[in-house]
């Protein structure tokens, strides 16, 4: 399988100076990920974890004060190469919505409210291929049955609908034109239990009929669980460990990665939650050596001092951590 | 401080409150919480989780018991005493001491621009909790309780603590006036993952601790299974289910409850969800104005709910509000 | 104050705004050490152009211009120190009133307010002077712009305080025991400072435009010294028709540098007063100096899986 993304190494801050201040903040210290054509990705970690800077990156819609001082990120399309970081504006505008979409947070606040749905759809569509309105309309009415939408959908205003349909209504905007890669940042934040069910099942559907890359960044787990095939974990800016989901879920390695799973409820018993002691690091602040040393109840002597690098511990499974020396088995287990 | 009589400490009975939104010249009626019943024991502190999604009326319930609101119809009584009826300061020498809240978000809880320790002092200060010179020392005593102390908060802006730390002020602060009952609303669904089971953690210690009650506001039923002793679900104003927390959860029998746990994402890789929902049944947004709230999306509906409300019957250790159970 | 030193160096508009200031209250102190009583006549020469001795030529009435425009300087800042506190004072105080008990209270009081904005101000005023000419003292004419000047400062912080008040720490404090006044004093009032600040300064804007218009028309106390009254007298005299410029350009430059002045001090310090960027200092101020602290650690035992 081929990579459809190659993060290298990437490198980016916010610098800022104020009042004769000046402070640096590393979202993104030195993270290399590579996404897979045809899988879905997870990106999970708590707030301040840099999750959304990583994914402005990648997307190559980062602005001063962010900037990337370090690294790659390239997009391999089939035949097609693009460095994000160095393309120009014109390359950026052909492949937005056609080969690369984006799915925002708080998607109730992306469509036009003085626009009925469907002149949205049209708007979208026309920028890319020139389409008449009847056209664009068919298009819409049809990949909206596909998606389970009813038709009336197109005639409405935004806050005709529900809060949750217009999430879905957003993502199908999103995916009309079907492209390779597909971002989707929160896709189920703020929304209700069972309106989440029906967008993650949205999201799926939508991956497998299409055959696209779709890259998910959320905090929620309850999301990676049931959506995604592989999920890398960050913290204080890094990759601390990335693996399939099963893995993640049942056998974690990086002692964080093994807190956050065992903290989480789960509906099916009550038994003591632990809670890991302390908290994240400011991203202007980073410990130093590896950033979650002290809040480790494993940390030794070298992980004050020396960052531990990102290693294959075996096929599929990369960990930073240096109780982890290769074997997993030799790894602690809280 | 827990009462010796055998008054309940909360008693919510038939409590409804209805909004009136005006669209040109008509006005239309909303009832944000319809018909509420529910109580409250003085001498068996418990935590008791309402959960629903938006629009459920929670916070609205929330609003009404805290004063916040008045209620239209129904009545609300704390240790005997009709809280609709009290002035604003009868409510604050009094009421306001025995019924404290946590909110959602820490930092909007406290003003940006005041150092957070200044409302610790403020709260000892304006019910003479104890005079000046104690006043360091007895707010220290409530901060260990909840996991800090004053040498790390004091002369401290809010933004400069964590979400998790600015929370535990907040709860604090609540806890000063040794209240018996706090209102906490969504009190960590705006924390990490990793921070909440500390705080839930939390609220348990002080339930044992310092006998106070929480009536626990949140729409995540995972963290409401792990938190609470007894749960009322609700739908639209209604209480649909309400009961102890394992049966509830652990078996509901209520058509919406159900279809609630079914939609947590389970984190269990065995146990993810295999069925596909029906999207459609999505777009029923009208929830029903004559008979039972949930007829357009139940699937188990019945002539009868579309026409007639649904009594509250006592099904199996809980109360459901269906007609499946009578 | 470490606040002063911080907007002097890196707020250019603070900074020139305070320089010009400076200046014009350099010279309001020089008008206690004027060598001539602001109403001498034939004091010195008349009609003189500026030159080392009148270093800004004199009057056909005999008066240095340099040294009146001291006075006229003192005395509209006065008049326009006299509006502002009575206007704004009033319209703050009731507005926040108004807008945190809310209420039949607030419904009167907002119906008042409504009234008094409809009123045109510019032309009453000119009727009242005119009606009251010959026993308008600047103090009474301060009085009079002070009191068309409350109504709308007091809707908009009505506006600021209804918001206001539905904000979760307006409910902790209410919860934490704080009485109405304490509330609307020390909670929501910081966050009001930074429009105070444009309100003062406007007001100030506002009373000396005024002020200046109505001495233009001959409509104030034409014997005392303002900025105003100084042009009066230069038209009264034919200033311009007979190129003696430096009578009518003193009092209107003058009053150019205040305004600018002003404004620029304003917009520096409003900036700098904003909660926005207040919050965006102060955590970067701290986030430099934060050490790395832990609450304690909760239980991790007991742990079940």
């Amino acid at each position: 399988m081929t990579n459809i993304i190659e993060a290298v190494n990437l490198k980016a801050h916010y610098i800022s100076s104020a009042y004769g201040v000046k402070r640096t903040v590393k979202a993104v210290d030195n993270i290399s990920i590579q996404v897979k054509a045809g899988e879905i990705y997870g990106i999970a970690g708590e707030s301040g974890c840099g999750k959304s800077t990583l994914l402005k990156v990648l997307l190559g819609a980062h602005r001063p004060p962010l900037t990337v001082v370090g690294g790659s990120v390239k997009y391999h399309f089939g035949a097609r190469d693009l460095d994000v970081l160095t393309m120009d504006e014109r390359t950026r505008s052909d492949i937005r919505w056609k080969d690369v979409s984006y799915i925002p947070q708080g998607s109730m606040h992306v469509l036009n409210p003085v626009r009925r749905i469907g002149s949205s759809f049209y708007d979208f569509i026309s920028a890319h291929q020139p389409v008449s309105r009847r056209d664009s309309h068919d298009l819409a009415r049809a990949y909206l049955s596909e998606l389970g939408l009813p038709e009336t959908v197109l005639t409405s205003y935004p806050h005709q609908l529900s809060g949750g349909m217009r999430q879905r209504v957003t993502i199908a905007l999103a995916t009309i034109l079907w492209p390779k890669l597909i971002f989707a940042d929160e896709p189920t934040t703020a929304l209700d239990v069972v309106v989440q069910r029906g967008v993650i099942q949205l999201l799926k559907e939508i991956q497998q009929k299409e055959g696209s890359t779709l890259v998910v960044i959320t905090h929620d787990m309850g999301v990676h669980a049931n959506l995604v095939n592989r999920i890398a974990v960050l913290y204080a800016g890094k990759v601390v460990e990335e693996a399939d989901t099963n893995t993640i879920l049942k056998n974690p390695s990086h002692p964080y990665t093994q807190y956050l799973i065992k903290s989480l409820p789960r509906l099916d018993h009550r038994g003591e939650r632990v809670s890991i002691p302390g908290r994240p690091p400011a991203l202007d602040n980073v410990p130093k050596g590896c950033p979650f040393h002290p809040r480790c109840p494993f940390v030794m002597e070298k992980c004050k001092t020396v960052e531990p690098p990102v290693i294959t511990v075996r096929a599929g499974h990369r960990v930073a951590c240096h109780l982890v020396t290769g074997e997993v088995s030799h790894a602690a287990t809280i | 401080m827990p009462q010796p009589s055998d008054s309940p400490l909360l008693q919510i009975e038939d409590l409804t409150k209805v909004f009136h939104t005006r669209q040109g010249f008509s006005s239309k009626q909303f009832h944000a919480v319809d018909g509420a019943t529910l109580s409250l024991q003085a001498d068996k502190p418990e935590i008791f989780t309402v959960a629903g999604e938006s629009g459920s009326g929670k916070t609205t319930l929330a609003r009404l018991i805290l004063g916040l609101e008045q209620a239209s119809t129904g009545t609300l009584s704390y240790k005997g005493r009709s809280i609709g009826a009290l002035s604003s300061r009868e409510k604050r020498a009094w009421y306001y001491k025995e019924v404290q809240p946590v909110f959602q978000d820490p930092f909007a809880t406290f003003s940006p621009l005041k150092r957070i320790d200044h409302y610790l002092y403020e709260t000892v200060y304006n019910y003479k909790i104890t005079d000046r010179a104690g006043a360091n020392a007895y707010i220290d005593g409530i901060l260990n309780e909840v996991g800090l102390s004053l040498a790390e908060i004091k002369g401290r802006y809010p933004g400069e603590l964590s979400g998790g730390q600015a929370q535990r002020v907040s709860i604090a602060r609540a806890l000063i006036t040794h209240p018996s009952l706090i209102v906490a609303d969504e009190p960590v669904s705006m924390l990490d993952a990793s921070l909440r089971m500390s705080i839930v953690n939390m609220f348990r210690k002080l339930k044992e601790n310092q006998h106070v009650s929480v009536l626990y506001i949140t729409h995540d039923l995972a963290t409401a299974y792990y938190a609470a002793d007894r749960i009322a679900v609700m739908l639209r104003g209604w209480i649909v289910e309400m009961g102890p927390v394992e049966q509830v959860l652990g078996d509901p029998k209520h058509p919406y409850t159900q279809n609630l746990k079914q939609s947590i994402p389970p984190i269990n890789p065995d146990a993810v969800w295999n069925e596909k929902m029906d999207l459609a049944q999505l777009d029923s947004d009208a929830f029903a104005h004559v008979g039972c709230k949930y007829a357009n999306r139940c699937p188990h509906v019945m002539e009868k709910c579309r026409t007639h409300e649904p009594p509250n019957i006592l099904h199996e250790g809980r109360t459901v509000k269906c007609f499946l159970y009578e | 104050m470490a606040a002063i030193r911080d907007l002097f160096r890196f707020s250019p508009s603070f900074r020139f705004g305070a320089i010009i200031l400076a200046v014009v209250f350099g010279l309001v102190i020089l008008s206690f050490f004027s060598p001539y009583e602001s109403d001498d006549r034939r004091a010195v020469a008349r009609n003189e152009p500026p030159s080392l001795e009148f270093i800004l030529g004199t009057t056909s009435q005999g008066q240095d211009v340099f040294w009146m425009l001291t006075f006229a300087i003192r005395n509209t800042l006065l008049v326009a120190g006299l509006a502002v506190l009575i206007g704004r004072g009033v319209g703050v105080l009731l507005g926040m009133v108004s807008g945190y008990i809310g209420g039949t209270v607030d419904r009167l009081l907002s119906s008042l307010v409504d009234s008094v904005i409809v009123i045109p101000r510019l032309p009453l005023l000119i009727l009242i002077a005119s009606i009251m000419r010959g026993q308008m003292s600047i103090l009474t004419l301060g009085l009079l712009i002070g009191l068309l000047d409350w109504a709308i400062p007091s809707k908009r912080y009505r506006a600021q305080i209804l918001s206001l008040r539905e904000r979760e720490f307006t409910y902790t404090s209410v919860f934490s025991g704080m009485s109405v006044f304490k509330i609307v004093t020390r909670e929501h009032l910081p966050f009001l400072m930074p429009y105070l600040l444009a309100d003062v300064v406007s007001g100030f804007l506002f009373a000396i435009g005024l002020e200046v218009t109505l001495s233009i028309l001959g409509l104030s106390d034409l014997d005392t010294q303002t900025i105003g009254t100084q042009i009066y007298w230069g038209n009264y005299y034919q200033a311009l028709l007979t190129n003696r410029v430096w009578v009518l350009a003193a009092p209107i430059g003058a009053s150019i540098i205040v305004v600018i002045g002003f404004y620029l001090a304003s917009v520096g310090l409003s900036t700098y007063l904003d909660p926005r960027t207040r919050l965006g200092r102060l955590e970067v101020k701290t986030a430099v100096k934060e050490p790395e602290t832990e609450p304690a650690a909760v239980t991790t035992q007991g742990v079940t899986l």
